[in-house]
């Protein structure tokens, strides 16, 4: 975004660029192949569950992989790219899956059971989720739980989670788990082995937090997965969400092992505002913005794994090295970063973390596509904050130009009605509406030249 | 030397007319939107009066020189005729012929009849700028727009915003079937018989003829050097050197100095009139090959030009995360009266004054332009709101319009124009239809003319649903695009038959 490209460069370099392209995309040049770290090939730092596993410290999100039109002009799922990334993960001591069969409009777990299906079952754990959000019967949920088996291609689960709970708060638990008698089915389960740890996954108020490790009396979590990262560290959107430091030493006290999710917010920790990221590269100018994060996520010790969405292999090749040569931040670097994120909260982004949990809106809004847009220009600096501003004219073509091209006209956020369906969908308990309205505003004043 | 200048000028003013109606940046339309001004017939419509005595009093003097430097069509004529030209043994392939002039006056008379009557269609078909500008945004427009969306893809591959994508889409199928039509007859004309448009069925021709006759310079032909080879008058595309007389029929001669420039021997020149010896007198051909006028030109009229199909989006439960909702395209609803632009006064004035030239179509920025499909008001162009509303902050169409239709004005004086006003179908919204919150016409009007009410006034948690304040209503359209109903919109606006202007 920092190349301030005029016509008459563009038209100069645009021969050049076509013909790099036309390299970079030969077939048969895999990334793999050329961006093998050469500090050698460390070792995956490896976790001990309480029942003696090794589990890998990078657990591979199976959320975010990469979508293709099918004949039939549906997204489908890159089968092919998910194969070469899960044998590369795989083979680089990766042995962590989370999947849901909600993610990646239901396409995750056939993907994942595709791809690991390959190798020995007792090589790599799964973990999958109950993700009985719109119906809650006792047939559909337990539908669910059989599918899932059936899609990755498994008769016993590693991990088994309570998908996001917390959001309608411990009413909405009750109704999905407990009145349909879930809880106590799973709890079955477990102890005939299929599942071999029981755990929850967590987004929501403080209060509804607090009740659920009540009940580890009762039902004793296996594993709690939660946000986790240097922003949500103690700048969660309270009260909606907890501050993560909490959520971690209340699991620690209790010796309940931990899942990180988001460690990196959807790639919002991999790309900061400017001056910010200069902060980072500042200390170590070697050492990518995005792997702060994960090194951050990794330094805590009842940490099991760290779930990255890795969506193409550059992040995945990354990653592993990160966790191959595992160095926890020290101390002063952690306050380093509790700064950083002091100073990202007076950026006017978007708590956006890409997860798509919001969609489909059934007005056709791209909701995270917007966000992510937005995002994108307030990091970069594009944001235009009046008309008399001298680059006024520029900053508003870049933002327009932009805008169309990452979101179709008829998605964009002047579309959006405001129905508020998406809202209680959001684990990071934006207001969407309201954001899109916003950003909507923003964008007619531009265009009038009204800012 | 009077043929290069001729030439050079001429190629000039068809490369800057024709970047006119292709590019859609604003820039020729700043540097060179006075192209469009000084063509005759608008200028005529336009009462722009300095500029239509000027164009006759160049003529007066100099001959229709119009014809040959000013005129797109009659420039693009002369490139077809000279590329015929080159076929072998056709350099010299013109001869004498006497003028039509039953054909050139019965046109002229019919044109004058249909404008005089409002007969708008057949203004709009002859008019010679407009039937190139049509040619031009019709046919050539897609191709220059591709050429942008190449651009603007490798641009984005690149993250450069030099180039911006832009939608190609066919905005009247009758329109364009008129402008290849006229392509095709045009083409034929010229690549035979040189200017036989022009001297035959042109109306601007025709006018601008009873001047020329009376040209202070024209070609003349000195009978003391000719030696009868016939050299000219083969060259000459508008068949109007008789040599056996040693007359010119200036009525026709477009002033291309072709053959002054042919002539091995001299004895042709370009000089005042007191200068030469020859009679000039028009001569009067009675013989002549019938004339191709009846191009097979037809209006047709098409319902919809988007596919049928599609419901309307309904709200759906959602089991799993990520996707799209399918989003249908709009279709245009049936309005009351048409709507016209900003500025256009009222629908007879733009009626009476449009060409048809399609320049305000090629430079609308939010695609709400395009030509009629209704056969009394054929390819003069209406608004919809499809694909975009008519923004505030845009008077394109205004600061182009060369022919007086669409009334120049700011974007200040926009908010005080109503075109039309909007009126809610409510078994469309989607308040009633879905039971959601929504209220997004109103949150976009720019006039502030959506009011929503309690849908049941006696609940205290009732829905609200949108009124139109009528008085407040501009016409723009921004409710009608982002009202969420698809494919009909819930709320749509009606032209008004008079725009009420409170500047």
């Amino acid at each position: 975004m920092s190349g301030n490209i005029n016509r008459r460069d563009f038209l100069k370099t645009a021969g050049a660029g076509l013909a790099g392209a036309a390299m970079t995309s030969l077939p048969g040049c895999s990334p793999a192949g050329n961006k093998e770290p050469d500090k050698g090939p460390g070792k995956m730092e490896v976790r001990t569950a309480p029942d003696g596993g090794k589990v890998s410290l990078l657990g591979y999100g199976c959320m975010r992989w990469p979508m293709v039109k099918g004949p039939d002009g549906k997204d489908v799922i890159d089968q092919e790219a998910v194969n070469e990334m899960v044998d590369y993960a795989y083979s680089h001591g990766v042995n962590y899956y989370d999947t849901s069969p909600a993610y990646l409009q239901g396409q995750s777990e056939v993907a994942a059971g595709t791809a690991l299906s390959r190798y020995p079952r007792e090589s790599y754990y799964i973990a999958t989720k109950m993700s009985n959000f719109s119906v809650w019967t006792p047939e559909a949920s337990l539908k669910i739980y059989h599918d899932s088996m059936e899609q990755l291609r498994t008769d016993y689960f590693d991990y088994y989670l309570l998908h996001a709970i917390g959001g309608g708060g411990v009413k909405a638990f009750e109704e999905r788990y407990v009145d349909n008698g879930m809880m106590d089915f799973m709890m079955k389960e477990r102890e005939a082995g299929r599942i071999r740890h029981l755990g929850f996954s967590f987004h929501g108020r403080r209060e509804a937090f607090d009740h659920f490790l009540t009940l580890h009396d009762k039902y004793h979590w296996d594993f709690v997965q939660i946000e986790m990262n240097y922003l949500d560290w103690q700048h969660a959107k309270v009260p909606r969400n907890v501050n993560a430091d909490y959520l971690y030493e209340e699991l620690d006290k209790r010796e309940i092992p931990v899942t990180v999710m988001e460690p990196l917010l959807g790639g919002r920790l991999a790309s900061l505002p400017e001056n910010l990221a200069a902060m980072l590269k500042e200390r170590e100018p070697e050492m990518s913005v995005a792997s702060w994060a994960f090194r951050f996520a990794g330094s805590f010790p009842r940490v099991l794994t760290v779930l990255s969405g890795m969506s193409s292999m550059d992040p995945l090749i990354e990653n592993v090295e990160t966790y191959s040569h595992f160095k926890p931040l020290t101390d002063k670097e952690i306050e380093f970063l509790k700064e950083i994120a002091g100073l990202m909260s007076d950026y006017p982004v978007v708590g956006c973390t890409d997860c798509k949990y919001c969609m489909p809106c059934p007005y056709g809004i791209d909701i995270p596509g917007i966000f992510k847009h937005y995002n994108n220009c307030v990091n970069a600096g594009d944001i235009a904050q009046s008309r008399e501003q001298e680059e006024f004219r520029k900053l508003k073509r870049k933002y327009l130009v932009s805008y169309d091209r990452a979101v179709e006209t008829v998605r964009q956020a002047d579309h959006c009605i405001g129905c508020g369906q998406c809202e209680p969908h959001c684990p990071q308990s934006i207001q969407i509406p309201h954001e899109l309205h916003r950003i909507a505003a923003y964008i007619e004043k531009l265009r009038r030249g009204t800012l | 030397m009077l043929r290069k200048i001729r030439i050079i000028l001429a190629v000039a003013a068809i490369v800057l007319c024709t970047l006119l109606f292709l590019d859609f940046s604003g820039f020729m339309t700043k540097w060179a939107g006075w192209m469009a001004k000084i063509q005759f017939l608008p200028a005529v419509l336009a009462a722009n009066f300095g500029v239509v005595i000027v164009l006759l009093l160049l003529t007066l003097i100099f001959g229709r020189v119009y014809c040959s430097v000013i005129c797109p069509l009659g420039i693009f004529q002369d490139g077809i005729s000279s590329l015929s030209g080159r076929r072998k043994g056709k350099s010299a392939r013109f001869r004498w012929s006497g003028e039509k002039k039953l054909l050139r006056y019965g046109t002229l008379a019919i044109f004058f009849i249909a404008l005089v009557c409002g007969v708008n269609v057949v203004v709009a078909l002859l008019a010679p700028y407009s039937a190139y500008g049509r040619i031009v945004q019709n046919i050539l427009g897609p191709v220059w727009e591709w050429g942008n969306n190449l651009g603007a893809f490798i641009a984005g591959k690149s993250g450069s915003v030099a180039f911006a994508h832009k939608e190609v889409w066919l905005r009247s199928l009758p329109t364009f079937i008129i402008a290849v039509a006229t392509l095709v007859a045009v083409f034929i004309l010229a690549w035979r018989n040189g200017r036989t448009y022009c001297n035959t069925i042109c109306p601007v021709g025709t006018v601008l003829s009873f001047f020329s006759r009376f040209s202070i310079f024209r070609p003349v032909i000195d009978s003391s050097k000719c030696r009868n080879c016939h050299l000219c008058e083969h060259k000459c595309k508008a068949s109007c050197i008789n040599l056996e007389s040693h007359t010119v029929d200036y009525s026709r001669c477009v002033d291309c100095f072709d053959c002054i420039d042919s002539c091995k021997f001299g004895a042709l020149h370009y000089r005042p009139f007191w200068k030469s010896g020859s009679n000039a007198k028009a001569e009067s051909g009675a013989e002549g090959r019938p004339e191709n006028t009846d191009t097979g030109r037809r209006a047709f009229l098409v319902s919809s030009l988007v596919a049928a199909g599609g419901l309307a989006v309904k709200a759906q439960e959602k089991k799993v995360d990520g996707g799209y909702a399918a989003v249908t395209g709009k279709k245009a609803p049936e309005r009351t009266s048409p709507l016209v632009p900003f500025g256009a006064v009222s629908l007879k004035h733009f009626h009476r004054h449009c060409t048809g030239c399609q320049l305000c179509v090629s430079q609308c920025p939010n695609d709400v332009l395009r030509p009629s499909m209704s056969l009394d008001r054929l390819m003069q162009p209406e608004m919809s709101y499809e694909r975009g509303w008519c923004r505030p902050e845009c008077v394109k169409c205004s600061e182009v319009c060369p022919a007086g239709a669409i009334l120049e004005i700011t974007p200040e004086e926009k908010t005080e124009i109503h075109i039309g006003t909007a009126s809610v179908d409510y078994d469309l919204c989607v308040v009633n239809r879905d039971g959601v919150k929504c209220g997004n016409c109103a949150r976009h009007c720019p006039a502030g003319a959506i009011k929503m009410v309690r849908k049941d006034p006696d609940d205290e948690n009732s829905l609200w649903i949108p009124t139109v304040l009528e008085d407040r209503c501009i016409g723009c359209g921004a409710c009608e695009y982002l009202c969420p109903s698809r494919p009909y919109s819930a709320i749509h606006v009606n032209g008004r038959i008079e725009h009420i202007d409170n500047r």
